[in-house]
């Protein structure tokens, strides 16, 4: 594709404003939002029939729409959609309402119906309609025309509008995630840079597995990717810029850069600098590229993760003694830092939520590892995953969902020691592996794409 | 608002056309086996310093999440620092790694504290600090193969390679 099919796209790109303000206005005068809780995680039957075209048949773009709408939202766990065998009553689109008594005897709570068609100059024509049907209200609707590239983004951001409607919370399936694909034996991995949607499809791979890399993380922009990367033999953070694919490196440090994540607000990245045996983070104003030390001690202080207003920075530090790792929160400038974590155990790579509530992290007791969240004043800790080697918390920018890996043991015959991606609700339900080429290692989220 | 526009899909496909390309000048970063290139002398000579190195211990141990050098461990890093006495044109890397058991970032700290407590070591018994580069690759790069005790225990240490 080239930069005049993207001008294309804007110019012809339509939002019919009246239909959906008009379906808005009709939700907020009968809908409740439904705020799912633990404990509360009886999935909502929904109907999804396969999109029609304009004569009033399923069209093949139509079933394919459908079938992503209803893949994200069944994978999110919070929705069950119905066998399509079931349905009898029509799934045309013609503007009235549907018959409710057609869909009530099936369970359907919720029924989408729509119309996908393909137009003139590579584009299709999409158009759908969100009813309650225990109310027998329309709770949203929108029509428009994209550019067939856009089809699985349309269908994602049309099951991201279900989930708000239903659930309150924003949806998380027109997202992106980075990882590192991993493959060969456990003492020569090959370690590429990867990127792919949040249900994995448009899969590319960004490094060609020349150079070990590791932990990237995307910008808010999800222009920018951090991550460290052991060009020459020489680890050190670099910027992987996604429109011009190029990597520069950050900078030239006295020792070893790593740890990077960038501030919400895209001004700064905080990171550690690993030097004569201490490890302390620091922060780097991008536009300058002048560079603060913020903690300075003879311990390991690592895992930066920004709060959502870049005000505080949660990391983890042995500071407490050896064999120690503990959460801790400073403010942004370095100051007022105090131990947050309290529990048993050790505890790692604290990830601040979006939401701003809540941490997640990793933690090791006994032997084992576990994925959890606690507040941010270190109480009300849960454990939601545990395995035999589980890391790398992520956050989904809605703040319910978190994705990590978790590695297998490896056997001294050199097989075993696989790792993949998982994600879990973070009322500690509904994990479930999130199929990549190869193995996969340290999952970053990208926050709502732009 | 739902039809958001899609700025990033024009970026994307030109990342697929790109997909090996890093765009970083400089070298093709081959070579990196650490012992293919010795700063001076001949290759014969290279040869005989790595089975000298080797002989001698290139490396040291680790209790778990530890980078205190035990007695064993200072003892093979005195024989080091005499061997580089003896081979005043050779210069090192120590590489510092650590077991499985941690998690990736604070083991490449960990690594990197190996790794320099080593050359301390060396730096006080009259090695030339800069005769030695550190390195730490954290939990990438294990000497033993599996997810035992004995692997674990082989993988906590900083190994001395000549440049």
């Amino acid at each position: 594709m080239n930069m005049d099919m993207t001008n294309k796209i804007l110019r012809i790109f339509i939002i019919l404003w009246g239909i959906f303000c008009a379906a808005s206005a009709m939700a907020q005068a009968v809908e409740e939002v439904i705020t799912i809780t633990e404990g509360n995680v009886e999935p909502t039957p929904i109907a999804i029939p396969d999109f029609v075209g304009a004569d009033g048949k399923v069209s093949a773009i139509g079933r394919e729409i459908a079938s992503i709408i209803s893949d994200d939202l069944e994978g999110s766990g919070l929705f069950r959609p119905l066998s399509a065998a079931a349905f009898i009553a029509p799934t045309a689109v013609d503007g009235g309402e549907p018959d409710f008594a057609d869909w009530r005897p099936l369970g359907a709570d919720a029924l989408l119906l729509g119309r996908a068609e393909a137009a003139a100059g590579g584009t299709i024509d999409v158009e759908f309609y969100l009813w309650d049907v225990l109310r027998g209200a329309l709770i949203g609707a929108a029509t428009g025309s994209i550019s067939t590239q856009a089809k699985r983004r349309i269908a994602h951001q049309i099951a991201d509008l279900v989930y708000k409607k239903w659930t309150g919370d924003d949806g998380y399936f027109d997202t992106r995630i980075v990882y590192v694909a991993e493959s060969g034996p456990a003492n020569k991995r090959i370690k590429r840079l990867a990127i792919m949607d949040q249900d994995g499809h448009n899969h590319q791979f960004i490094t060609d597995g020349a150079d070990l890399v590791l932990t990237p993380r995307f910008s808010q922009s999800v222009q920018e990717i951090a991550y460290l990367n052991y060009f020459n033999d020489e680890p050190n953070v670099y910027i992987l810029d996604l429109q011009s694919a190029t990597s520069e490196l950050l900078g030239s440090f006295p020792g070893m850069s790593f740890a990077p994540r960038f501030s919400y607000s895209g001004e700064s990245l905080i990171m550690s600098l690993a030097r004569d045996g201490k490890t302390n983070i620091y922060v780097m104003n991008l536009s300058t590229r002048q560079i603060t030390q913020l903690t300075n001690t003879p311990y390991i202080d690592t895992s930066p993760s920004y709060a959502p207003d870049d005000s505080q920075i949660v990391f983890n530090s042995d500071r407490a003694g050896k064999g120690n790792q503990q959460l801790y929160i400073m403010d942004h400038n370095g100051r007022n830092v105090r131990r947050i974590s309290r529990g048993k155990g050790r505890y790692a790579t604290p990830v601040w939520s979006p939401r701003g509530d809540i941490i997640a992290f990793t933690k090791i007791y006994k032997g084992d590892f576990y994925i959890g969240v606690m507040n941010t004043d270190g109480t009300g800790e849960r454990l939601l995953a545990r395995g035999f080697l589980v890391e790398a918390p992520t956050w989904a920018p809605n703040g319910r969902v978190l994705t990590y890996f978790k590695q297998n043991p490896t056997n001294e015959d050199g097989s075993g020691g696989e790792a993949y991606l998982y994600r879990i609700d973070i009322t500690g339900f509904n994990e479930r592996r999130l199929i990549t080429p190869q193995g996969a290692s340290d999952p970053a989220w990208s926050p709502f794409l732009p | 608002m739902i039809f958001r526009v899609l700025t990033l899909l024009a970026a994307l496909v030109m990342l697929a056309a790109c997909e090996t390309a890093s765009g970083r000048s400089g070298t093709d970063g081959s070579g990196s086996d650490g012992a293919t290139v010795s700063s001076a002398g001949t290759a014969e000579q290279t040869e005989a310093a790595i089975a000298e190195l080797t002989t001698i211990g290139d490396r040291v141990h680790f209790d778990f999440d530890s980078y205190a050098l035990n007695l064993l461990s200072k003892e093979v890093l005195r024989r080091q620092a005499a061997f580089l006495g003896r081979n005043p044109s050779v210069r090192i890397t120590i590489e510092g790694h650590a077991d499985e058991r941690g998690t990736r970032e604070y083991n490449l700290a960990l690594g990197e504290s190996r790794a320099a407590a080593a050359r301390d070591f060396l730096v006080a018994q009259g090695v030339n600090p800069s005769r030695i580069k550190t390195i730490s690759y954290g939990k990438e790069r294990p000497a033993a193969i599996g997810s035992n005790e004995n692997a674990w225990k082989q993988n906590r240490r900083a190994v001395s390679v000549i440049q």
